[in-house]
């Protein structure tokens, strides 16, 4: 089954957690929990809009996850957390990845630590039961994009364009073979990221990997007013094409010891 | 002040904490780096255009009257005489000159005050380079005569809106651009902060203020002093003079006061000292001056701050205005505003235990001021 994993900014409105619960109604696997940062610098214009919006609502790390608690029955899929670096190292990685899973996060990614940066958050995230899910960038070499996919963990995060975050006409023309090189790397799950902006590109992307990421195309309707109900109704369309793909290739990879974040 | 890890690391401070998108662009400049520095025919193209363009050496002026008046010896390191106005020249060669060995046609900068852009814009010329220029919003409105030198010299300075509008939000608008234009963009960065190798590589290429001012004071100082914002001045200065027992002064704005106030974090690429909250979001600085209105600080200045080599003062908005007048009107110097911290410091320290009397000072002016009269006017009777 191809993996559908949408983005959402904790806090970006007071009820935003309706979204989450929407996105989860709408058949995502897992949801990525963006934890708003004052210098997003890997985010295009609407993530950072997104984070902006959240912050000047006086959100919290605390009150995000205090958030996501109180939802907590009703959450079934994972929760990955998505933020930079210098909220992770704040107080320590260990105290971090102890807060996250303390609320039921169970993965990570931080854009700007790469893998050559990582080993104390790996090690913190280990202890902590979170998976640190890895990025590889189309500009990545072999060697490097071996050592990736072997320490990632839940999957590896194909960024699929030399750019920021942000919606798209059409899928990056580095996105297929980026997926590519790495499933000759890695068992786990592919997912392709970045600019990922209509079901058409999520079905082509999903063609070449396991699954996709969606943000700014959401969070671009959560920023324009669209309701939880609006937002149902999007996530399920990207599901729809993923399941439209997954009919086409009837055969799927299989990932037996790494199935977290797949339905 | 030697080299980092392997890692870029000093002490605990500087690393590449950069999107994977970044990591081979940063490992091919560090690469590009290590094999020019190593080149004697890329320390000749170097010290020839600093020569005959850039008007180095630039002078050592003592600063006689204001000598007399505070009882120390002070002695002006005359950035301010460079090509372009500033020391931002001197870093923005030699990043150029690398740019072309790796083959990039294009300059992608950050800048606050204006100088480091106008620098770029220059070297662009030059080189036959196209120049994009990031400069925050609220510092295009008040250094607006550099955003004219900088599209006069054929760069497109492009406005940043997002978050403080200043330094901070530019750095990253550059950072983003440069993602997307990795191939034939080189980010020629102003500062000694940044990933690895940007803060050891601009601090060599500051050196040449140091070395030289070391050449040109007959004995070594008691205290050298210099402002700092990212820091790439006062590094280029201490580079002369830390292997030598002369007090070493950096000194920051206090509203952008990252190693006095700040705490350690991460942020655009590096670990240093940083203006942040419980969170760890990042604080917006407030300076008059654009070029320190920054909340981090050069991870080697971090390292020299906690070792104790180095040692950080601040100084208000209001004693930088004092210190422009004073050295105007005393020396005949109108400085930039940055600089003027670093006067600002030695005209309160002057005849304290901080500077005592009979002191020799040895002080790096930065930059002239001529971009500041629009903004002075509105201050200075």
């Amino acid at each position: 089954m191809k993996q559908l994993n949408p983005y959402l900014t904790g806090g970006i409105t007071p009820d935003w957690t309706d979204y989450l619960l929407a996105y989860q109604e709408a058949g995502a696997d897992a949801v990525e929990i963006g934890l708003p940062f004052s210098d997003p610098m890997m985010d295009g214009a609407t993530i950072q809009q997104a984070s902006d919006q959240a912050l000047r609502r006086g959100v919290t790390i605390d009150s995000i996850l205090a958030d996501l608690v109180a939802v907590r029955a009703h959450v079934r899929i994972p929760l990955i957390a998505m933020t930079y670096a210098n909220l992770v190292f704040r107080d320590g990685p260990e105290t971090f990845c102890r807060r996250l899973a303390g609320a039921g996060i169970s993965g990570l990614i931080v854009p700007d630590v790469p893998v050559d940066e990582a080993g104390r958050l790996e090690a913190a995230a280990t202890a902590a039961g979170i998976d640190l899910i890895l990025l590889a960038a189309p500009v990545t070499a072999p060697d490097r994009l071996a050592e990736i996919g072997r320490r990632s963990r839940g999957f590896v995060y194909a960024v699929s364009v030399m750019d920021t975050t942000g919606e798209r006409d059409a899928l990056a023309a580095t996105a297929a073979p980026l997926a590519r090189r790495l499933r000759e790397v890695t068992e786990l799950p592919v997912l392709i990221g970045f600019g990922i902006s209509t079901p058409g590109q999520a079905a082509a992307a999903a063609r070449a990997g396991d699954g996709v990421v969606i943000a700014s195309a959401l969070m671009r309707r959560v920023l324009e007013g669209a309701s939880p109900d609006d937002l149902r109704a999007e996530v399920a369309g990207f599901r729809a094409a993923l399941d439209q793909v997954d009919q086409e290739m009837p055969v799927a990879r299989a990932h037996p010891e790494v199935s977290g974040y797949r339905r | 002040m030697g080299s980092p890890t392997e890692a870029g690391r000093f002490g605990e401070f500087g690393g590449r904490y950069v999107p994977e998108s970044l990591v081979p662009a940063c490992a091919a400049l560090e690469a590009a780096f290590r094999q020019a520095w190593a080149d004697p025919a890329f320390h000749q193209q170097l010290s020839r255009l600093r020569t005959e363009y850039a008007g180095r050496p630039t002078a050592l002026t003592p600063a006689l009257n204001l000598s007399a008046d505070l009882g120390v010896t002070l002695l002006l390191k005359r950035e301010d005489l460079a090509h372009t106005g500033s020391h931002k020249i001197n870093n923005v060669l030699g990043q150029a000159l690398l740019a072309q060995r790796m083959g990039k046609t294009r300059l992608i900068a950050e800048t606050g005050a204006g100088q480091h852009g106008v620098a770029t814009a220059t070297a662009a010329a030059l080189f036959g380079m196209r120049a994009t220029v990031y400069m925050g919003e609220r510092d295009i409105e008040r250094q607006r005569l550099n955003v004219f030198r900088m599209e006069l010299l054929g760069a497109e300075v492009i406005p940043v809106t997002s978050g403080s509008r200043t330094l901070k939000d530019a750095t990253n608008e550059a950072m983003r651009a440069w993602v997307a234009a990795v191939d034939d963009a080189h980010f020629c960065l102003g500062s000694v902060g940044g990933p690895h190798p940007y803060p050891w590589l601009v601090r060599e290429l500051q050196r040449v203020i140091g070395e030289e001012a070391r050449a040109q004071t007959p004995t070594v100082p008691d205290v050298v002093v210099a402002c700092v914002g990212g820091g790439s001045n006062a590094a280029g200065t201490f580079a002369g003079f830390v292997d030598t027992d002369a007090r070493l002064i950096g000194v920051e704005a206090a509203g952008g006061a990252a190693m006095t106030n700040g705490s350690p974090g991460v942020v655009h690429g590096y670990r240093s000292m940083v203006l942040q909250d419980a969170d760890g979001q990042v604080l917006e600085a407030e300076s008059i001056a654009a070029g320190l209105d920054y909340p981090g600080i050069g991870p080697e200045h971090a390292h020299l701050g906690t070792t104790g080599r180095a040692e950080y003062r601040t100084v208000d908005d209001a004693e930088v205005l004092a210190a422009v007048v004073r050295l105007a009107r005393s020396e005949g110097i109108i400085c930039a505003l940055e600089s003027a911290h670093a006067v600002a410091w030695v005209l309160r320290a002057a005849g304290t235990p901080d500077l005592p009397t009979g002191s020799t000072v040895l002080l790096t002016l930065s930059g002239r001021g001529d971009k500041d009269m629009a903004a002075l006017a509105g201050e200075i009777r």
